[in-house]
This record gives C-alpha cells, structure tokens and sequence, in this order.
C-alpha cells in the first residue's frame, strides 16, 4: 500500500513535536489529518504543510477531555487513518496541580485517560483494515519514576505508557504496531522557561525523525539513548535511597 | 527563563543571552496590545529592549542581547503562495535554503539572494541584503511587498509603501530595532533552469576589474574574487564571474528534460576549530596566487547549478571555524564610484602591506542605494568584502582601513560589523542615522528593541 493510501491522524496536532511529525509523514506523502481542540489555529500549520509537500492536509476538532465523543470524532474524519499519533499532553504546575483537585484531574486525564481511551477506540478500527497500521503514543520518561518534581504528570504518563503495554500485547498477533515514544527534555512551548541540561535536551525536528525511523524498523518502546542509560540507572535506585534524593 | 550562548556568524562577540520564541500562533490567543507580552518586546527591562536572532548568520553583534534575545526558528511557516504572480507569503523564520528547495524545482527564484542561503527571511530585510545581482535588482528591501511588525507598543502592524510607511521604510535595513518582523511578502522570480550560464573574466589588476565591471551592466549578476595580496603591477588582479539564469536550450541534451533538476551537493563539515597558526600571510598568499592561476586556465564559460554558483561556501558548514575559536571578523564597505578606484587602491596597498590576506576578498559594482532606507548599506559604488581571523594585527589594519574608507566617503555594512567605531559609523551614515535615531527615540523603539550593536553604536 502506498503512503497516499495510509492517511494518518495526529492527535494534539499543535504540540510541537506533532508539527514536526507532520511534516515527516506529509513528505513521505501520507495524507495528514491534524486534530486539536481549536481547530482554527491549526490551519496556518496546514496550509504551511501543503504549501511544502503539496500532501493533503486537513483540520479537525477534537477535545481530548470529551471521551464520550471519540466514536462520533473517528467517524467523522475524511478518511479512515490507518497510522494514529497521540501527541496530547499537559505539564502543569506540579504544586498547582497537587494543591488543587481540579487541576490535577485535568492533567490525568489530559495525560492518560483521554488519549489511552481515544486509542483504544482507534485501535479497535485499525486492527479490521487489511494491512500495516499503527499506533504511535508519545508518552513520557517522567512515567518511569515518580518524582517530587512532577509526579502528577509523571504518574498519568505512566498510566498512559502501561496502557499502551496492554494494548500492544492485545494486539501482538494482527498487523497493528503500537509503538510508545519516550522522550526526555526537548525544547518546546511546553518547556519554554524551564532550564534544560544542554546534553540531555533535544528538538522537536530531531525527536521526530527518530520516531520515523523508529516506526520503520518496528520499535516497540522508542527512548533516547541517552535517556535509556540515564532511566536505567534511575529505574534501579531502591526506593529508601531514592525517596531521600532531590532532582 | 532559558539561556543560551549566542554568537554571531564570526563567532565573536559571545554571550549568554536570555531567550524567548517569537511564536505567532501564541499571538492569535491574546489581546492585540503586548500581544508578546512585556517579556517578548522587553519593555521596562532597563531600557535594553529586545533583538529576534534568526540563523545567526550575521556576522558581528547584531542579533545578540543579554537581557532578552527571542528566537525564530519556529515562526517559519509558509502562509501564500500566488503562481500567478509568483508572490510568496512566510513567516520570518523561514530560510533562503527552505524556499529555494521548494521553489526551484517548480520554476522561481530569490530576486535577491546574499553569498549563504542559511539566512532568514526576517534577517534579509533587517540587514537589507543585496547579491550579485544589485546593479539590475536592487538590495533585498526593493521586493518587499509588505510585512508584518510587533511594533514598539507590542501592536502588529503591517508595513508596506501604502501603509506605515514610514515604519516600513525604517525597518528595510533597520537591523531588527524598530520591531519584531514576524511575517514578510515579497516577489519570486521566474527561472527557466536551475543552472547559472558562469564566464570568468581574468582582470590583470584593480583598473582592469573595474573597466570589466563597468563594461558589463548588463549582466545579470557579476562578482570578482579579487586577489587581495598581490602587489605592484599585479594589484587587485581578479577573476569576475558573470552569471546569468540558463534557458532549457543552453543545456546539455540530458539535462534538457528536467531542467530544474539538479543532484544534491554532499556537503562536508569542518568538525573541530583550526588551531590558530593555521592561517598565517604565508598561506593565504599561496591560496590567492593558486586561485587566480587556476582560475587563469579554467574554462572562460561553464554551467554551475544554482547551489554551486550561489552558495558555493554552504557545501561546507562551519566554514566559520577554520578562523580558529578566537572568531574573524569580516570587514565590508562600499565606496561611491567617483573615489572607488582610488579608494580600493589604498586598502589592497595597506592589505598587503600589512600582509594580512582574506581568502575570500570579494569586489562587486553596486547600482544606486535606497536613500530613503536610513541605515540600508548599498550605494551607488564599489563595495569591497574580506575576512581577517581577529588579532591585534589586524584590529589595527581595520582601523587603518576605516581611515580610508572614511576619508573616501565610504561606509561599513551592519550586518557584518563587530568592530567599527562611533567615528566610523556617523562618518559612513552621517544624516541618515540621526534620522533613524529620532524615528527610535518618537516610536519608543528605542526602549522596546535592542541589542549589543544598537549599544555600541548608540543606534
């Protein structure tokens, strides 16, 4: 089949990271189907698409907290995507987000509830059509321990990368590949102010084309090699020291 | 708020800077006034205001402001194009080399282009740039339709010769302190190949180089790598390069079928700073004498893709780092055309006398400057570039330089400046920058946008 006949759905279309994605998969010459909440802020990005790749590119609503919603929203779309990209997510203030319930329910299910239950129903779709599809979540290495700093986002990431586990061994024997993106710092709206550690901090651009290349040898879990050597270690502290440390 | 060490294109001056992103998709969310909000324009921030860095490809301190320097690497969207008029519409981040490898294949060229294609959109009418082609096309600014400035009370307001004019003529060459452009408009040219039609003229001496160029007007573009240590007899002897856009009939019958296709260059890198002894008088003098006797026994005709002809230095990223971590400086001035040649004969004499040679020495004719632009570099004259790696040696030739260029009626170009002195630059720009600064200090541009040049030279 070829990359005209394989639209793919980006969902959080506005993040950076997803923006970067597009531009890949629009210059392989898949369709490209943007999702985000405020549709009309995504057609300065679309009309920059096609203008570049001449692809065929679109601009659909889709709010992530409504999750009741997500049948009608697939429905709805041009074409059925045979590719679907979850680049959703909200970091938050990590004393806001603890001090305040509201708050922090909107980052979980900002982070994990909405986008988990959004693939899951496109996972239902793409395990019928007759050929290679896949999912791909971008979800984060703050799930990989809970820390101080940022554990309300960090915990519904968590979420969102077990989720992802599940699903991919649900749909081990079909044709559908669910791949879960990792990444560490990268330099973007959402980090904008934060001070990033130059060695460990990488682009949207960069990210991007490594979950391309990521996705074309079938990678189950996509980390940073940096990041892996880094979470390794992290992942291996024991609790009682890890609780008395402070980054 | 993120720092980041900046330099410019020579790699000096260096500083940490504190940054921001010029976004326009944030703007459509807020109120149209401090739609960048104060940390964007840098209001209030003691006075030093604010500067866009684009690819840093200005040479000197231009784009480089400690307490506030906002990137725009990520406003680079293209908005428009008309394939009838061939009008491009893009945010001003987007770069020369992004709209050539999407415009070239379907038949459009930059109508100005400077020597690199890694400069912004934003940068080329900031600086005002001109190419090869400015005796027949005028400096970048010409072909500006209209553009879009978050202006000093954090308003955007577009620019054109209709609207805000007198905005718009102040930030053609206006060196990025007069606002933030976030968007810009401007004029394709249609090509029939990607390939350039290139004759090398040999030039014996500076007299010589200046009789070919005003011979030849009618070529659309014309530049000369001058020799600049050669001395005696041999002063100024050059090679000038002629170039003009090939039609599909001047092409090879293989290449005649797809006549914008061209195969990619490789591009190499210099991976590691060279040390500092590698450039000495010595070298670059047998460099010089290799080039022009190479470019004596080439080929008088050949075509050149656009890339090879245009940019031939971008094949060759970092090429800044041969001049070692202490950075260069690239010194360039233009001379009006009744003292040029008298004027050019003096700085190759102190060139040479000096025994400090550039590489890359480049002689091109200018046609008429925007008088009406206070700060645009071009005039109506000889402009003359060259590269010196920075030591006390040759900080005091570019002084000895700035005295000839002063005494000539000359003047140094913004954009590659790191150095020049308050003398120099009210000498070169005299009426035109006082106009510039009172149109700064009535707009409060000169409390919203600033950078170390615009300090250094009371801009």
């Amino acid at each position: 089949m070829t990359a005209a006949e394989r639209p793919v759905l980006i969902l959080g279309a506005r993040s950076d990271i997803a923006r970067a994605m597009a531009h890949g998969f629009a210059e392989r010459g898949h369709p490209v189907m943007l999702a985000a909440r405020s549709p009309e802020a995504l057609e300065r990005d679309a009309t920059d698409l096609a203008l570049r790749t001449k692809a065929d590119v679109t601009c659909h609503r889709y709010e992530a907290l409504e999750i009741d919603t997500i049948e009608s929203f697939l429905d709805g779309l041009p074409a059925a995507p045979h590719i679907v990209v979850s680049a959703v997510g909200l970091l938050g203030d990590q004393e806001q987000n603890a001090a305040d319930p509201a708050r922090a329910a909107m980052v979980i299910e900002t982070n994990f509830t909405g986008p988990a239950l959004a693939l899951e129903a496109a996972g239902r779709r793409l395990a019928k059509i007759d050929g290679e599809t896949a999912i791909i979540g971008i979800s984060s290495v703050a799930g990989d321990r809970g820390r101080a700093r940022n554990y309300v986002y960090g915990a519904a990431k968590a979420g969102f990368s077990e989720y992802l586990s599940g699903m991919r061994q649900k749909y081990a024997r079909t044709k559908l590949h669910i791949l879960t993106v990792k990444p560490g710092f990268v330099a973007t709206s959402m980090t904008e102010g934060m001070d990033l550690p130059g060695p460990l901090t990488t682009t949207p651009e960069k990210i991007a084309a490594a979950i391309l290349r990521a996705l074309d040898r079938k990678r189950m879990v996509y980390y940073d090699l940096k990041w892996l050597l880094v979470m390794t270690i992290i992942k291996l502290i024991p609790e009682r020291i890890f609780s008395r440390l402070s980054f | 708020m993120s720092a980041m060490e900046l330099t410019g294109w020579g790699r000096w001056p260096r500083r940490d800077c504190r940054i921001a992103h010029l976004t326009p998709t944030a703007l459509g969310r807020k109120a149209p006034s401090g739609e960048l909000g104060n940390g964007a324009t840098g209001q209030g921030d003691k006075g030093q205001g604010a500067i866009v860095h684009g690819r840093g490809r200005g040479y000197g301190d231009c784009a480089i402001n400690p307490p506030l320097t906002v990137l725009s690497e990520r406003c680079n969207r293209f908005l428009s194009f008309d394939e009838e008029t061939g009008t491009l519409f893009v945010e001003a981040g987007v770069t020369s080399a992004e709209i050539l490898e999407l415009f070239v294949p379907r038949g459009w060229f930059l109508p100005v282009t400077p020597g690199t294609k890694f400069v912004t959109v934003g940068g080329m009418i900031a600086a005002d740039v001109h190419g090869k082609n400015h005796h027949v096309a005028g400096s970048f600014g010409d072909h500006v339709h209209f553009l879009d400035l978050v202006s000093a009370d954090g308003t955007v307001l577009r620019c054109s010769s209709q609207e805000n004019e007198e905005l718009f003529r102040m930030t053609i060459g206006g060196m990025g302190l007069t606002g933030h452009i976030l968007r810009a408009a401007f004029r394709l040219i249609p090509i029939e190949s990607a390939w350039i039609r290139q004759e090398t003229v040999v030039a014996p001496d500076l007299d010589a180089a200046i009789d070919v160029f005003e011979s030849r007007m009618d070529a659309t573009y014309s530049v000369a790598w001058i020799d600049c240590l050669s001395s005696g007899k041999a002063l100024g002897r050059s090679l000038i390069y002629l170039g003009e856009h090939a039609r599909p009939e001047d092409l090879t019958r293989d290449r005649r079928s797809s006549p914008f296709h061209v195969a990619k260059r490789k591009v190499k890198s210099i991976p590691i700073d060279a040390p500092s002894w590698a450039l000495n008088g010595l070298t670059v003098r047998a460099f010089n004498a290799l080039y022009y006797r190479a470019g004596v026994r080439a080929p008088q005709s050949q075509l050149l893709d656009w890339d090879s002809y245009f940019y031939p230095l971008d094949a060759v990223l970092g090429w800044n780092r041969i001049y070692g971590r202490s950075g260069f400086a690239q010194y360039q001035f233009v001379l009006p055309l009744e003292t040029s040649r008298e004027g050019m004969r003096e700085v190759l004499e102190a060139i040479s006398a000096a025994n400090l040679g550039s590489f890359l020495a480049v002689l091109k004719r200018f046609g008429a400057g925007a008088a009406d632009r206070p700060l645009s570099f071009p005039m109506e004259g000889y402009t003359l570039a060259l590269d010196f790696s920075l030591s006390s040696a040759s900080l005091t030739l570019m002084d000895r330089l700035d005295e000839i260029v002063e005494a000539h009626g000359g003047r140094l170009y913004l954009a590659k400046d790191s150095r020049m002195s308050q003398r120099s630059f009210e000498t070169g720009y005299g009426g035109q920058a006082e106009e510039y600064r009172r149109f700064r200090n009535r707009t409060g541009a000169d409390r919203a946008f600033g950078s170390l040049m615009s300090r250094r030279l009371a801009l």
